[in-house]
């Protein structure tokens, strides 16, 4: 079956299951490897992007019920093939240390600063609660959040 | 006698009637106690404080919006209007440093403050009445060592004539009853122990039993399920629905640790219960399922009929629900018997998606299991994957899938509050 996707700016016909989980079908199909899977069950957050501006768990959306939603990754939040100022900030604050994880921190954070550009250290912890990161790299990440804001 | 004296006569009948129920339930204040006066406190009361005050899950009404533990704010929403928790952390100004424990025994058991004002019970002091003043003696001696939270509570907002205090004395003639629990020697001390903990500082029944138009529990459906904050708090008798009977060693489970495999996950007000639970003794929570147990025994079984644990081919589902039931929550919640390490299980055994209103299947859509539990169980939240249309044949779906129930017809209405965030 064939369903039309809006991905990064860009309309692709997917020809797959309509219950395939999304993170597949960027990953497989459309070649785009920000968003990682890692659990595979909404618990992790390696997976996230953004479906109309909001972060998701792209591992436990299927894509039959994405409909005319835009579906934005890391890769999307490049500017003239540059980093965005909070990719950029992630990079200044050198945020990865094994670096899995960090794909969906970025989209978590950049569609917390979409809503709240100053967000303050409780906002920002409240709101990136959901996101896992093993390494610990967690006040690196804090730090290329308000960086970023502060840009 | 003319008709005016009658009336004269009525009336004033009825102001000393009113003076005599002011006289009856009004209540001086306690002197205020400096930091100094506070007493000494042993650390295996002080111990025997926290785990009352888990049992009694204190910190779940009166935690802080910053999560600061039992500084109160916390917004409690009532038929009546809104009703703010208070800061019972020892903070002279704003919370209770200045309390005697005379002063926390009269609020505990009598509902009034250290002032001599009336509480509204909110504060189930209905049920901590049942406390007795040992128990009450431990938990002011754990309180009152709590690192002191400085939080001015906002004002109630409720309608008149809610909010004019004294009428609360009329609502404790009516309903408080401070007769403490007689013993049954007919039952364990398992039982007995349940009971006294169940009726008492759990305040089982402030959820579980519904409640009447003046917002009193109706004694007489004791546990016949009521709501909290939006969602349903199903019967604890043989009302119950579940698709088991719950057994002692069920709830035990449930209670601890917030999950049990043929009842599912707690979620809601009650994760938050059971994660305070996982701090009581292990005998104090096994004596509750004990007492619990009891209340659904009267009940011949299953209430309703069981659906088949694959649940049932549903004809009229579109392509779009069952791919997106199948890609979005068949992962965890599969139909057989093994539980993956969100903890799903099947939907044929969730309580929720029997009830007769969407309210807890669409809450937990929503809102998720967020990742507390002891036993591990977790749920996303699905409010910002899934559009209210597709919440709604999501829950349609699974309702038809795996009961033998009517359609449900309020989801979407319980969406929109939902979203709300409130009840």
């Amino acid at each position: 079956m064939t369903i039309a996707l809006h991905v990064n700016g860009d309309l692709h016909e997917i020809d797959a299951d309509p219950s395939t989980p999304l993170l597949y079908v960027l990953r497989n199909e459309l070649a785009l490897h920000g968003p990682k899977f890692g659990c595979g069950l909404g618990q992790c957050g390696a997976c996230m992007v953004h479906v109309d501006g909001r972060a998701t768990f792209s591992c436990i959306l299927p894509i039959a019920a994405i409909g005319e939603r835009k579906i934005t990754t890391l890769e999307g939040l490049l500017e003239d093939g540059k980093p965005n100022k909070l990719q950029q900030a992630f990079i200044d604050e050198q945020a990865a240390q094994c670096g899995y994880c960090i794909s969906g921190m970025a989209m978590r954070a950049q569609a917390l600063l979409h809503v709240n550009p100053h967000p303050t250290d409780d906002e920002i912890r409240k709101h990136m609660r959901p996101n896992l990161c093993r390494c610990g790299t967690h006040a690196a990440i804090m730090r290329a959040i308000k960086r970023a804001a502060a840009a | 006698m003319p008709l005016r004296r009658v009336i004269v006569t009525a009336l004033v009948a009825f102001i000393l009637l009113i003076l005599a129920g002011f006289a009856w339930t009004w209540r001086p204040a306690i002197a205020p106690i400096a930091t100094g006066e506070r007493p000494n406190v042993d650390e295996q009361t002080f111990r025997h404080g926290a785990e009352l005050a888990a049992i009694g899950n204190c910190n779940d009404c009166h935690v802080a919006q910053s999560g600061k533990a039992y500084a109160g704010g916390r917004s409690i929403p009532t038929p009546f209007g809104k009703i703010f928790s208070s800061n019972i952390t020892p903070d002279a100004e704003t919370g209770i440093g200045n309390w005697s424990e005379a002063a926390f025994q009269r609020a505990m058991h009598e509902g009034v403050d250290r002032e001599g004002r009336q509480l509204y019970p909110a504060f189930p002091y209905d049920h901590f009445t049942k406390a007795t003043s040992d128990d009450v003696q431990a938990l002011y001696a754990f309180l009152i060592n709590q690192p002191a939270v400085h939080n001015v509570i906002p004002a109630n907002e409720l309608a008149f004539p809610f909010n004019f205090r004294p009428i609360i004395a009329g609502w404790k003639i009516l309903f408080l009853r401070e007769t403490p629990l007689r013993q049954d020697d007919g039952k364990s001390a398992a039982w007995n122990r349940g009971r006294y903990l169940v009726e008492g500082l759990g305040h089982c029944g402030g959820c579980h039993t519904p409640r009447n138009l003046l917002g009193a529990e109706k004694k007489g459906s004791a546990y016949s399920g009521g709501a909290a904050e939006g969602w349903n708090a199903p019967p604890l008798n043989s009302n119950s629905i579940a698709a088991h009977k719950w057994t002692t060693d069920q709830l035990a489970e449930y209670l601890s640790t917030g999950w049990n495999q043929l009842h599912g996950a707690a979620a809601g007000p009650m994760a938050d219960v059971t994660h305070n639970l996982a701090q009581a003794p292990t005998q104090d929570v096994r004596a509750m399922a004990v007492y619990i147990a009891s209340l659904y025994a009267q009940s011949e079984g299953a209430k309703l009929a069981t659906a088949p644990r694959q649940g049932k081919q549903v004809t009229d589902a579109s392509l779009e629900v069952v791919a997106t039931y199948s890609g979005a929550c068949a992962n965890c919640h599969n139909d057989r018997n093994d539980v993956g390490p969100s903890k799903g299980i099947s939907l044929s055994l969730s309580s929720a998606v029997r009830e007769p209103g969407s309210a807890n299947v669409v809450r937990v859509i929503l809102q998720g299991i967020p990742q507390s539990g002891v036993a591990g169980a977790y749920m996303p939240a699905f409010d910002s994957i899934f559009t209210d249309q597709q919440i709604t044949s999501l829950a349609e779906y699974v309702r038809a899938r795996y009961t033998n129930e009517p359609q449900w017809t309020d989801v979407r209405q319980e969406i929109a509050k939902g979203r709300q965030g409130g009840s």
